[in-house]
């Protein structure tokens, strides 16, 4: 593969010279990785700000650079998306990270996905009701201003969720589908807190995941969030931007945790095909991740200088949709807590530093034990197997060769990318920290999970 | 407004007194005044209703909104223009290095705008009420005219006509997609779904209304086919079939009626292209202009609601045998 990838570039750089003279990068290009099999694509995506990659490679013009003619099409929610892809309706698709491996692995709907670029790192936080948030205030530790004293431990939702059920109600949550980020971030961040999130049990048809819970945590589209903790069906949720930042504006809620803190820089979205459709059509495949590279670049370049313009292309109704300062509020390196409660937050959604695009075989894993902690996996698995399934659904040889092919074009030096030759797809111990300042070795993802005091391990089945 | 210019047709120039005058202006004053009050009590209320996107749109608010999505439309236009101007240069410069190359012209694949959602709904919604009115006459005139078939149809009739489209839609989506698995389809499966779905929910106030026309033909025609000895397929085609048209149209307007109504709400729920996922979108966006965006989606399919409606009412009076029959 390597190899392949070496001399590839090798003659798309003379190919590339050649051609940089006569002014067209699309031939020279064109003739190292072969033409694109399919040229008119549609691919989906959910009203979030992390879709950014997408629409910038088309408003850009990356997309058509690589001579493909992409339609971007919004979702309605993440179950119709996943269905879209399956189905071939959609070419593919801006998805959970989870989404993928939940596919994999058979976990709700079962088909091989794959995929082989990274959309963006965090960009997720946890958000209570005004009403939750009055019962949370009095008992956070403060600093010398007043201000709440971040991160919010959930230990600090504990007695709130006990006055509801002594009420006799509820403690309701929100996420957004079984096999999310959020779904994985909002459960760790209460078992940090000594919450029991509750277990999955598909082996016995219980899908609900709400066996031993404390809290009761149910699936709501991310563009509906506000509007069903506005109504009260919900008490909380965990969802992507900009719908934290709107409960803000709108005066709904309150962010009380990003997933920076609970768990930083691991996958967050990533761009999804079918397997088949990656056999199918792998120069197309290249040309598409190559197109996103060129994207995510662009929204990091020179300290996130291009965020405000990116702000302003996806609040464009057809995109995100909602209010450019709304967007701009996450986008451009803050984050508003309580209203006014505006702190630096420069990491909050990264598109490129850190390797962000780079498919790393251990964020998969990390999401792996997570559907293995809270039940979706009933059984134990071995630690081989969680490495083999990793590698069934992320491509990291196709990004290379696409990241090659983009070094070859002059557009991109190799210190732009992880050193390939000695990349095997493991993150560092350290590269992730967790609020419970737990580490996670993805090269022993048993071990890890027996760290935890709430959740499968071992041999338990829920 | 659709009234007072059909009084204005009326009105040869010739004819002009003051009796028509008066008639005119009685009859334009009222359908303006009955908007003026609905305008002002719009406007008036919308200041108290605050949402969580600000206060509720004003009229003023919608007409700008609608300003913005004829804006759009012509961004779009400008899109088209700039993408076929990019498309020559780079085949241009393919051509420059390579005379022989292959080089290839494509089709401009534009996101839709408001106004071609409208042109989406209203082409769903024809061709559903076509699918409709094609089953629901020639079915209609079969139980009207026999008693038995009649009682054999009637049940399935009353169990599936109160269903709602949003119960069908998922059975629907469901079988098009198990059936309808063509490599180079002739139309999209959204198309399908939601022309399918529009038929299954507005087939009954035709079909209905059609029996009952067809069933209730005056004696006395009944009598002198009978005298005449005319054939059955004369009976039904002369006497049966125009005798039956009031009610056969009374149908047809129901069932257009509904139809719009049922698209719009299977294009919110199914995602599928039109006026209904515009409205779904917004409603997703939540930006400060949101509102506003649909209540000109809703005012527009209102008004397009009524132009069906009096098409409809132009055939209706065009095919009547009794032109002196009232029709509102």
């Amino acid at each position: 593969m390597k190899k392949a990838a070496q001399s590839q570039s090798l003659i798309g750089l003379g190919l590339a010279k050649a051609t940089l003279l006569s002014g067209v990068l699309i031939s020279g290009s064109a003739m190292a990785l072969g033409l694109p099999e399919k040229e008119d694509l549609t691919f989906g995506f959910i009203k979030l700000t992390d879709m950014a990659p997408l629409a910038i490679a088309y408003e850009k013009g990356f997309f058509e650079d690589e001579g493909l003619y992409v339609q971007l099409e919004a979702q309605s929610n993440w179950r119709v998306l996943l269905d879209g892809v399956i189905e071939g309706r959609l070419d593919g698709a801006h998805m959970l990270a989870g989404q993928p491996l939940g596919a994999t692995v058979g976990f709700g709907t079962e088909a091989h996905i794959v995929t082989a670029f990274t959309m963006d790192l965090n960009g997720n936080a946890c958000t209570v009701s005004n009403d939750v948030w009055e019962m949370m205030r009095p008992n956070l530790p403060t600093d010398d201003e007043g201000k709440p004293i971040h991160p919010i431990s959930a230990e600090h939702l504990q007695p709130v969720i006990e006055e509801y059920n002594f009420m006799g109600e509820n403690f309701n949550l929100g996420m957004v589908f079984p096999v999310s980020t959020h779904n994985y971030e909002l459960r760790y961040w209460l078992a940090a807190g000594g919450i029991n999130p509750g277990l999955y049990a598909p082996q016995r048809g219980d899908t609900s995941g709400t066996q031993g819970a404390g809290v009761q945590i149910s699936v709501t589209p991310p563009p509906q969030m506000p509007s069903t903790l506005d109504a009260g069906t919900i008490h909380g949720y965990c969802v992507g931007e900009p719908w934290n930042q709107q409960a803000v504006f709108r005066d709904i809620g309150v962010p009380v945790i990003t997933d920076y803190d609970i768990r930083n820089n691991i996958a967050e979205k990533v761009f999804g095909v079918s397997n088949e459709w990656a056999e199918e059509y792998p120069n197309t495949h290249l040309r598409v991740v190559k197109a996103l590279i060129r994207a995510g670049h662009w929204l990091d370049k020179n300290d996130n200088a291009n965020r405000e313009e990116a702000a302003q292309i996806i609040s464009n109704s057809y995109y995100v949709g909602a209010d450019y300062e709304v967007i701009a509020n996450s986008m451009t390196g803050v984050f508003e807590f309580e209203k006014g409660d505006v702190r630096p937050a420069p990491d909050y959604n990264v598109f490129f530093r850190y390797n962000a695009t780079y498919p790393y075989y251990s964020d998969a894993i990390w999401y792996l034990t997570q559907m293995r902690r809270w039940g979706q996996l009933p059984e134990a698995k071995s630690d081989d197997w969680y490495a083999e399934t990793a590698q069934k659904v992320f491509l990291p040889e196709v990004y290379e060769e696409a990241a090659a092919s983009l070094i070859a074009d002059g557009l991109f030096q190799p210190e732009d990318f992880p050193d390939f030759e000695q990349e095997d797809g493991f993150r560092s111990i350290d590269h992730t920290t967790f609020i419970d300042g737990i580490k996670f070795d993805a090269h022993q993802p048993n071990e890890y999970l027996n760290q935890f005091s709430i959740g499968l391990k071992n041999d338990d089945t829920p | 407004m659709g009234a007072v210019l059909f009084k204005l047709k009326q009105v040869s120039p010739t004819a002009w007194n003051s009796e028509k005058l008066r008639e005119v202006l009685l009859g334009s004053l009222f359908p303006i005044l009955g908007l003026a009050i609905f305008l002002s009590l719009w406007h008036v209320g919308a200041q108290q209703i605050n949402t969580s996107l600000g206060t509720f749109p004003s009229p003023v608010e919608v007409a700008e909104q609608w300003s913005n999505l004829v804006d759009e439309h012509q961004q779009e236009g400008q899109r088209e223009r700039a993408f076929y101007e990019r498309q020559e240069e780079r085949n241009a410069a393919i051509l420059q290095e390579n005379p022989d190359a292959e080089v290839r012209w494509r089709e401009f694949r534009g996101r839709p705008t408001f106004f071609d959602q409208i042109a989406t709904s209203l082409w769903t919604v024809l061709s559903g009420f076509f699918l409709a009115t094609l089953i629901a006459i020639p079915l209609g005139i079969v139980i009207g005219l026999n008693k038995h078939t009649y009682n054999a149809i009637n049940p399935v009739i009353q169990i599936f006509k109160p269903v709602s489209p949003l119960a069908w839609l998922p059975l629907v989506t469901l079988v098009v997609s198990a059936l309808y698995a063509t490599e180079d389809p002739m139309f999209s499966r959204s198309f399908l779904v939601s022309m399918i779905t529009v038929t299954l929910c507005s087939l009954w106030p035709t079909l209905i209304n059609t029996s009952v026309g067809v069933g209730s033909v005056n004696q006395d025609l009944k009598n002198v086919s009978k005298v005449l000895r005319l054939g059955w397929l004369t009976y039904v085609i002369k006497v049966v079939i125009p005798s039956a048209i009031p009610m056969m149209f009374t149908g047809l307007r129901l069932s257009l009626g509904i139809a719009w109504m049922v698209l719009i709400a299977a294009e919110m729920l199914a995602q599928n292209p039109g006026l209904g996922k515009f409205v779904w979108d917004e409603f997703q966006n939540g930006s400060s202009s949101s509102l506003g965006r649909i209540c000109v989606a809703v005012l527009v399919i209102g008004v397009i609601g009524f132009l069906l409606d009096r098409g409809m009412l132009l055939i209706q009076r065009w095919v009547n045998w009794d032109k002196s029959a009232i029709t509102r």
